[in-house]
């Protein structure tokens, strides 16, 4: 059970590491400032997801699972916002330099 | 280990790439984004350094408040007409010098420390049960150095009357003006109704939990002093007028109770600032709780600087 | 195990070095902002990732806190960026 337990983590944290590395890319490689927010928001919060997800086995007691549950939670919220908010100033865009 | 150092040397180097970033960036806006990136930065590098209270402080005051209060202070001085002159080669020599040299002897006092190194942290440990806390950092701020701690306090409050003072006197009385845009973003007004709450809610138990893990007054007041400053960017509160009676007694609550418990010492233990034997962790949790609302009131009020409006509007 | 979780740890600081090379140079004040985003969601990944490996006490708290600031200084970068929009132009 705890060698399942174990490989679920690694499988789940592995994929979560993966989603970092595709959102550093698409950061890198997209051609504009939209593109680029929508790798930041989307695809690092995934990773988010799936390293929480990932240690959630491992956490010392149901309440501290559902701490990081929370945790995850909070940081959906305040991104999802952060992404509406950028998306928005771009899109009028106003930035000045 | 081969993968501490490797991780180590990772985020030292990410760390002093931003920094330099952060010192060549030509304008206040960029700086000030590198800034709050090299703080939350090193909030990392102080989990790696075994403080998770400083992580805590380092992420909550260099991340957020300082950033904040930078970024707000640079759109006001954008507003302003330029100056005469840029500051010229010779002063940013002689910054670049003086920089320099106290970081080299800040470098060379740790480089050169005995091995291994002398600290108080044992005896710090030995004499925690005495205290009832479990977390030596409150300890040594509430209980040890509780005097060092009330001072702070003090300061913090000298701090917003330094800010007040610089407004006009016809505006002596009024409110500082708004933080947020006046017609906010929805998905701002969404956030502050539903994170400001959760928000605070952990803000009091970063501060509860303080006692026997990390956390602690000043990094729940300055998390309940985030979440007041989101509800006001998003205009759903305004901010309160200088004059307003509440503002100030919240500000000087937490440094008011800690003296008096601090005057009181001589009554109800063995001296001044002593806490009785015993009864030492709800004085120690008293003088916290108010300390937490002076910390929450006072940092939004150092963002939100001086007072622009007539005390009437 | 705990060793896959500090490489994992590493991994995701390298590609958070690497994204904030990216946007800090980004060419508008925009892309800039998303630095702050990109720290507290890769600093709370290697943080949660660093306290289920080694064993210091109280980093799930520092990750909830940065969750936290991080979201409260990423809005408030928004929300107070030198924007300039006809509206505003009466205000203070």
């Amino acid at each position: 059970m705890n060698a399942l337990l174990d490989l679920f983590t690694v499988l789940a944290v592995g994929a979560g590491v993966f989603f970092f590395l595709a959102g550093s890319v698409a950061l890198l490689r997209f051609p504009d400032s939209l593109s680029r927010l929508h790798a930041l928001t989307k695809a690092d919060n995934l990773g988010l997801g799936l390293v929480v997800l990932g240690l959630i086995p491992r956490a010392a007691s149901p309440l501290a699972a559902l701490k990081l549950i929370v945790l995850w939670a909070l940081v959906q919220l305040g991104s999802a916002t952060v992404a509406q908010m950028i998306g928005g100033a771009l899109r009028r865009r106003e930035a000045i330099e | 280990m081969i993968l501490f150092n490797a991780l180590d040397l990772g985020l030292a180097a990410i760390v002093l790439g931003v920094a330099a970033w952060t010192i060549a960036a030509r304008r206040v806006f960029k700086a000030v984004v590198g800034y709050v990136a090299y703080g939350l930065l090193l909030a990392i590098v102080w989990v790696r350094l075994y403080a998770p209270d400083v992580a805590l402080t380092e992420a909550a005051i260099g991340g957020g408040v300082t950033g904040v209060l930078l970024v707000s202070a640079s759109t006001r001085l954008q507003r302003l007409p330029a100056p005469d002159a840029p500051p010229g080669a010779a002063l940013k020599i002689a910054a670049a010098l003086l920089s320099a040299l106290v970081a080299g002897v800040l470098a060379a006092a740790v480089l050169y420390l005995p091995d291994p190194a002398r600290s108080l942290a044992p005896e710090a440990d030995a004499h925690l049960a005495a205290t009832g806390l479990g977390n030596a950092v409150t300890a040594v701020l509430i209980a040890y150095r509780s005097f060092d701690t009330m001072l702070e306090k003090v300061v913090l409050v000298l701090a917003v009357a330094g800010v007040w003072s610089v407004a006009p006197d016809r505006f002596w009385g009024g409110a500082p003006a708004p933080l947020g845009r006046a017609a906010p973003d929805a998905a701002l007004v969404f956030l502050a109704r539903v994170l400001a709450p959760i928000g605070a809610v952990i803000g009091v138990q970063m501060f509860w939990v303080g006692a026997d893990e990390p956390g602690g007054a000043f990094q729940g007041g300055a998390i309940l002093a985030a979440m007041w400053m989101i509800v006001m960017m998003a205009r759903q509160t305004e901010p309160p007028r200088i004059s307003s009676g509440w503002l100030r007694l919240g500000l000087i609550a937490g440094p008011a109770v800690f003296l008096l418990a601090g005057l009181a010492g001589p009554i109800m233990a063995s001296s001044f600032f002593a806490f009785p034997e015993g009864f030492a962790k709800p004085v120690i949790l008293f003088i916290e709780a108010f300390m937490v609302l002076s910390i929450a009131i006072t940092l939004p009020l150092l963002v939100l600087g001086p007072p622009n409006r007539e005390a009437g509007r | 195990m705990n060793d896959v979780l500090l490489a994992a740890a590493g991994i995701i600081l390298f590609t958070v070095g690497a994204g904030l090379a990216r946007v800090l140079y980004g060419p508008s004040e925009v892309d800039r902002m998303m630095a702050v985003q990109l720290l507290g969601t890769g600093g709370i990944a290697a943080l949660l990732l660093a306290a289920s490996a080694t064993d210091v006490a109280g980093v799930e708290n520092v990750a909830l806190g940065l969750a936290l600031l991080s979201s409260f200084a990423s809005v408030a970068f928004v929300s107070a960026s030198p924007v300039r929009r006809a509206s505003d132009s009466g205000e203070n």
